[in-house]
């Protein structure tokens, strides 16, 4: 069964000569700053918690293939050490801890403290600022290599 | 359910422009949302260009000298024009606010006006309210009691149990709030919205209230409450500087008190 929308019945109104309109329903996402810090921050934790969601089936595949044996197990690391496939997990990586600190800020509300507005700044900028710093240190191991393959692609290209 | 786009006579056109007289010294353009039932053309956003030498300081000042210097059937909500009516709450700029405390100067560029968001527009610049009244109703925004009042005196309060009202009773029910938030854009059928449970709250926080078991009953929901995600738009927009998010928090917090 589907359910009526409740504001459906504001939609219509009268024109002057007593006949029925259809009303406009006025703009949203087209006019509001969604870029301010309350909103992005919002979404930038669904789409974050979107893709993990993603990640961690990622994170299945690599398992069920070291369980399968080698050939399975050499596919899935051949296609995460791909280019593309590093970028992923990169992303992955990123959205990971974007997801983790803003639940953690998320915590901090639900235990009823950090709601005055420059609370709401100071904890969505920690997130911001931990989300790369925590990215980066992540992926410190592999920088060094990361640098030498650039630099060689460059050689080889050149 | 959350529509991301407009309906198909939602949609805006592009407008007329009124050019600012010859002369005018500080040219400012305002752009403004205007729809009107009587024809059946969508909604458009007409340009008007003032010379702020000649204006008040505040976008209701503009809308105002529009209305009575430039086009008649400007249709916009005012009374106070000192921010504790509530009438003039519209979109300037990309957030809400009361039209009556947003200097123009704050605004870099064209002043971009609509009205408040994601609301069934009725004409120009007023939306529908409905909705957001019916749902005020819901949760019996009064004193309610089950003992009866002491004789010949009023119920008294600590001046504590007092101050615990503060940041809730100033609310005017602008619906900036409200209309500022993602959350009651999409489910505003069922979910109450920042302004209506910080109105709950008001009652629920008020230690003259003897139904506050009931209130909390009644909001045990995972819409009328519970669609709230913390985004924290409407305290970011409130024009009276309240924190209606806080509010929610409250009550989400004793949700969980309560259950031991």
């Amino acid at each position: 069964m589907s359910m009526q929308d409740s504001r459906e019945a504001a939609m219509i109104g009268r024109r002057t000569d007593g006949t029925t309109v259809r009303r406009p329903l006025s703009p949203h996402l087209q006019v509001y700053d969604m870029l301010q810090m309350s909103s992005f921050s919002s979404i930038l934790n669904r789409m974050t918690g979107v893709a993990w969601s993603f990640g961690i089936l990622l994170m299945v595949w690599w398992l069920v293939a070291l369980a399968l044996g080698e050939p399975a197990y050499q596919t899935a690391m051949g296609a995460m050490a791909h280019p593309i496939g590093l970028l992923v997990l990169v992303g992955m990586t990123v959205a990971a801890w974007y997801h983790t600190l803003a639940g953690i800020r998320h915590l901090n509300w639900d235990i009823g403290r950090g709601f005055s507005l420059p609370a709401m700044y100071r904890s969505g900028w920690a997130v911001f600022i931990g989300t790369v710093v925590l990215s980066v240190l992540t992926w410190l191991p592999a920088i060094p290599g990361a640098v030498e393959w650039i630099v060689a692609q460059i050689n080889t290209h050149s | 359910m959350a529509e991301f786009k407009l309906p198909a006579n939602s949609t805006i056109q592009r407008g007329k422009t009124f050019k600012a007289e010859a002369g005018a010294k500080k040219v400012k353009s305002f752009k403004i949302y205007r729809w009107d039932p009587d024809t059946g053309d969508n909604p458009r956003n007409d340009t008007y260009e003032l010379d702020l030498e000649k204006c008040g300081p505040m976008v209701l000042d503009a809308l105002i000298k529009i209305k009575n210097e430039v086009d008649t059937t400007l249709t916009f909500r005012r009374s106070c024009r000192e921010g504790i009516c509530g009438s003039c709450a519209m979109n300037i700029d990309g957030l809400n606010t009361l039209a009556c405390l947003k200097p123009i100067e704050d605004v870099s560029g064209d002043v971009k006006i609509s009205p408040l968001p994601h609301l069934p527009v009725v004409k120009d610049l007023v939306p529908d309210l409905t909705q957001l009244y019916a749902q005020l109703r819901s949760v019996e925004p009064w004193l309610q009691t089950e003992t009866a009042a002491p004789p010949d005196e009023e119920r008294r309060q600590s001046k504590d149990e007092r101050a615990k009202l503060d940041g809730l009773w100033e609310c005017i029910l602008c619906f900036c709030c409200s209309t500022s938030c993602p959350s009651y854009w999409w489910n505003g059928d069922r979910y109450l919205g920042p302004a209506i449970l910080l109105q709950a709250y008001r009652w629920i926080a008020d230690s003259r209230d003897e139904a506050t078991g009931k209130r909390l009953d009644d909001l045990e929901d995972p819409f009328r409450l519970y669609r709230c995600h913390t985004i924290m738009n409407c305290t970011r927009t409130c024009p009276k500087g309240l924190n209606p998010a806080e509010a929610i928090g409250k009550i989400k917090t004793m949700m969980v008190e309560r259950q031991g």
